[in-house]
């Protein structure tokens, strides 16, 4: 049952909405499967499949290009470790293996109450502030293992839930485009005028 | 293409032409053309793999480069991917070219695994001859290659080695291009990309063997050849299959004498090189265990293998028997499953025995008027600005034509105007879908064509009906009714016939069809179920398991005294025949084949028959021999002769018993019309629902079957309804339920199809586990059942 959920539904319709062709929505729309379980299920690549008219085997084709999407469970905080130059001089190493201790589960791994996946990560490009991690792809800077350890008790207590959202929430705003500043279900090339929005500023 | 030279005078200058100029000699090329496209008509080959004429240009694997003149001097182009211009100057194996390619293929060869001494591509392998001819020779790659698991299933038919493929995406842009069904697709990224299916959801399409011959590599296999041969032991000849009636052209391969592989080849008027799958692996059917190898006779414990000489004789004095009753007490049906030769030798013997009553249908096509009307051409049809498709499901029936059509609404400016009782495989592509209850076409057909916007659409230029029949369970005049209304709206309107049996078109016209006023095949088996005939002939035929109506033909076996078969194989009608006569199947003989659209071309025998069976039209003149008539044929050419020489329709054939690929076109004049009729409309009562009963590509046909590559596609009976239908109902997917009519019903699970409309159900023909015919009733003009839950 990791197929779109009703409201998620409403919300994928809206974004399909925005788009001359349906399928142009499929990167959009496999965020929100990934925001609704953290990961993308097969049932709801499935699901999109029928939602943009496209087989599912186009939906995978699609999502497998992209790294940060996943395709199996993941923790509610994944937390990446740079481990490039910079951060591998500054104690990136020492970091890993404290966070491995602590979490109990090699790089790579999950804990078993699904709060934490540990990852290696390559360049964050934050190398003045080496070293560094991501949890959930929001930076910490010079982090030292006791900083990690307060971290890890921060989420752990959920003191920073505001500011670090589960896995595959982009953000807590949810873009939204009024229907009249979308494009809409029209192919481009039958498009003759500028949008009303445009109040004539652009030519097409 | 033709390509007029605008040097040579008296010619206008054709606006078309380009002017290039390849490795120093002047081309001529047309504007928009691809450098690689001109350069095959050269002798100078370009090395290639992604690139292939039928599909579009991607520029994948870059194998391709050449250089191009500029003004700054020679630049490196894919010429899979650069259009030609007028003064061009391209050159194919300078010394850059030659290192450029070299280093193309170094990369890819990388990862390849080089085992071309067991893979089954090894010997026609593109990348290993180019490798030969356009390669390094020597790779610098030391290191470990890519692994992945070797051949994954990815179909029930398809193989694929990830490690083997050089990711140049025929495969990919084949299923999605041109057959519409994207099911593989690209995965991943960079080092990790690979060509996948969804997890866990096969490659089913109908089309997926083209992939495994257009893959350049032996990334893709098909079950039915791995590991049967080798390219260098292969025999091989060009004919036409006759599974369905488009007439595709294909290469026979064989080894020790036993078929191991079919290949499409590419002509420009019917099959671009493309084959269903249907087509390509049923010719396992034809070196099945199963295939009769003797004569058989009737004995007091059941069929007894007997002599050519006991069994001509047997079946000779069964005739005669019967002919003293009567020429009307014998009847034969069947004839489309071979050669026009096969069928003229059996309609000449027929005729010298004043058997008139004789159909090479079986109350499932549509009268042979049709081919009386206007017609148009596989090539015309696809050519037209509107497209009528008033026939059954194509991808379903007559696959290759489905891609032809497909590609005209796709890729050119055709339009499909679609009349269907449920979706089709081309709904998708139509231009407008409409759907009709059946029996009420011939309303709906009146009413759309009607509107305004069809009249403009109908005004734009050329039309052509694609006229079949999409329903087994209504009367065929309801079809006829229709296309009345539609050639009353557009006179001009052309005829594309759908009929779907192998060579019915052939057969038709060489009379076996009903003479002289007889009945059809449906006429044949009410009178033999009435008791008025005593012999029945089947030549190729299986009417009780084909005709949709069981009782009936059930019926007429009981009352007819003796049956004489001519087949390959034992099947349900010759069980408890009197004589059975073993034939020579398809690629064990030789002689033409007409399609739907007319079009004569070569059969061509390419193994030794099985057993001692023997092509139909032997069979003709030996037993006509037995009768005391001598058909005065004594070879295939004499035969050939004969035909072109008293059928009007062959003479286009005659005297030209070398007949080219494409083949040539029947004559034909239109000389029927179709007139409107009015139409009493049968009301349904709002609890029932009216079916549609059509076949599909797998379903439980003799050579389907009987291949052991496809045996196991073919689904089980089923009954599909609309989703909101089936709320109705009170079930869900997939529970039995028991479907009625009067005192008769069967129980089949029901499953939700959106492509059903509200009120219709949908029952596949002729698949396995249940026998839906029992339903069925060919004398009523529909059919209404009721579905209800089992108790």
């Amino acid at each position: 049952m990791s197929r779109l959920t009703d409201k998620n539904s409403v919300i994928a319709k809206e974004i399909i909405a925005r788009y001359p062709r349906q399928k142009s929505a499929l990167i959009p729309l496999l965020h929100l499967a990934q925001e609704q379980t953290g990961y993308i299920s097969r049932e709801a690549m499935v699901h999109l499949g029928e939602l943009v008219g496209v087989t599912s085997a186009e939906v995978y084709g699609t999502a497998t290009f992209y790294e940060m999407f996943r395709f199996e469970p993941i923790g509610k905080y994944l937390v990446n470790i740079c481990g490039t130059m910079s951060c591998a001089l500054l104690g990136a190493h020492e970091l890993m293996h404290h966070a491995e201790k602590r979490l109990g589960v090699k790089a790579g791994g999950t804990t078993q109450d699904g709060m934490f996946t540990l990852a290696h990560a390559e360049c964050q490009a934050a190398c003045t502030e080496a070293p560094c991690l991501q949890v959930n792809y929001r930076y910490r800077l010079r982090v030292s293992t006791t900083d990690l350890d307060k971290l890890i008790d921060d989420l752990e207590a959920g003191k920073l839930s505001e500011e670090i959202p589960a896995h595959g929430v982009l953000a807590k705003v949810r873009q939204h485009i009024a229907p009249d500043r979308a494009v809409g279900a029209v192919a481009p090339e039958l498009v003759s005028e500028a949008p009303a929005w445009l109040n004539g500023k652009a030519a097409l | 293409m033709t390509i007029v030279d605008p040097t040579a005078e008296n010619i206008v200058a054709d606006p078309n032409v380009v002017n290039i100029t390849i490795n120093d000699k002047p081309v001529l090329a047309r504007k928009g053309e691809l450098i690689i496209a001109a350069a095959d008509r050269t002798d100078d080959f370009i090395p290639r793999f992604c690139y292939h004429p039928r599909m579009s240009s991607v520029g994948m694997c870059r194998q391709c480069l050449v250089e191009v003149e500029t003004p700054r001097g020679p630049m490196m182009v894919v010429s899979c991917m650069t259009p030609v211009a007028e003064g061009q100057i391209v050159r194919t194996a300078t010394d850059t070219v030659k290192k450029a390619q070299e280093g193309v293929l170094e990369l890819l060869l990388a990862n390849h695994p080089l085992d071309c001494p067991v893979c089954d591509k090894g010997g026609e392998c593109p990348l290993q001859d180019q490798a030969f001819s356009h390669g390094p020779g020597e790779s610098r790659f030391v290191e470990e290659k890519r692994h992945y698991e070797k051949p994954i299933a990815i179909s029930e038919i398809v193989y694929l080695d990830r490690e083997r493929c050089i990711l140049c995406d025929r495969c990919t842009r084949f299923a999605d291009e041109v057959a519409g069904d994207p099911l593989i697709s690209f995965t991943s990224r960079g080092n990790d990309t690979q060509v996948m299916t969804f997890p866990e959801e096969p490659f089913s399409s109908y089309f997926s063997g083209n992939t495994v011959q257009i893959c350049p590599v032996g990334a893709l296999t098909a079950k039915p050849y791995r590991f049967k041969a080798r390219p260098w032991d292969i025999e091989q000849t060009e004919s036409t299959c006759t599974s369905c009636s488009v007439g595709c052209r294909v290469v026979v391969q064989s080894s020790r004498d036993e078929l191991v592989r079919f290949q499409g080849v590419d002509i420009d008027p019917v099959n671009w090189g493309w084959l269903c799958d249907r087509g390509r692996y049923n010719f396992e059917s034809v070196n099945s265990t199963e295939r009769l190898i003797a004569p058989l006779i009737k004995s007091d414990s059941g069929l007894a293998i007997t002599s050519w000489s006991v069994a001509l004789e047997s079946a000779a004095r069964i005739i005669r028997t019967a002919l003293n009753s009567g020429t009307d007490s014998v009847a034969i049906l069947g004839g489309a499953r071979g050669t026009n030769e096969d069928a003229f030798a059996w309609a000449s013997l027929a005729d010298q025995l004043g058997i008139t009553q004789r159909d090479s249908q079986l109350g499932d096509g549509l009268t042979p008027e049709i081919f009386n009307l206007a017609q148009a051409t596989i090539d015309e049809t696809c050519a037209a600005s509107t497209i009528i498709l008033l026939s059954p499901d194509l991808k379903e029936e007559l696959p290759v034509l489905y891609l032809r059509v497909r590609d005209a609404a796709q890729k050119r400016k055709s339009r499909i105007l679609e009349f269907s009782p449920r979706d089709s495989g081309l709904t998708p592509y139509a231009w407008r879908s409409v759907s009709f209850e059946p029996g009420r076409q011939a309303q709906v057909v009146r009413e759309t064509l009607e509107t305004q916007e069809m009249q403009e659409q109908i005004r734009l230029g050329e039309v052509v009906v694609v006229l079949g029949r999409a329903n087994l369970a209504e009367n065929e005049s309801f079809t006829l009714h229709a296309l009345g209304e539609i050639l009353h709206a557009i006179p001009n309107a052309k005829i594309l016939p759908v009929l779907r049996r192998g060579n019915v078109r052939g057969a038709v016209a060489v009379g076996f069809t009903p003479q002289k006023n007889s009945g059809d095949a449906i006429d044949i088996l009410t009178k033999a179920a009435a008791g008025k005939i005593e012999c029945l002939i089947l030549l190729g035929a299986d009417p009780l398991a084909d005709v949709a109506d069981s009782d009936l033909v059930a019926r007429a076996f009981n009352r007819t005294r003796s049956v004489i078969s001519i087949d390959t194989f034992i099947n349900s009608s010759n069980r408890n025949a009197d004589v059975v006569l073993p034939a020579a199947a398809f690629t064990e003989k030789t002689g033409t084949t007409t399609n739907l659209e007319g079009r004569i071309s070569n059969v061509t025998q390419q193994i030794t028959p099985r057993g001692t069976s023997r092509p139909d039209w032997m069979i003709a003149t030996e037993l006509g021999l037995s009768l005391g008539i001598d058909l005065e044929v004594s070879s295939l050419d004499e035969l050939h002769q004969k035909m072109t020489s008293s059928i009007a329709e062959f003479s286009s054939c005659a005297n030209n018993p070398v007949i080219n690929s494409d083949g040539v076109l029947i004559v034909n004049e239109a000389s029927a019309t179709i007139s409107r009729a009015s139409v009493v409309l049968v009301d349904r009562n709002s609890y029932s629902y009216r079916l549609i009963v059509s076949r599909t590509m797998y379903d439980n046909a003799q050579s389907t079957k009987t291949s052991p590559s496809l045996v196991g596609i073919i689904t089980k009976s089923a009954i599909y309804v609309n989703p909101l239908d089936l709320a109705r109902i009170g079930v869900v997917d997939g529970t039995n339920i028991r479907v009625g009519i009067d005192d008769k019903s069967i129980v089949l699970p029901v499953n939700a199809h959106s492509g059903v409309h509200r009120g219709t159900a949908w029952l596949p023909y002729n698949h396995t586990s249940v026998d839906i015919r029992p339903l069925l009733d060919i004398t009523s003009d529909v059919v209404d059942v009721r579905i209800e839950q089992l108790r």
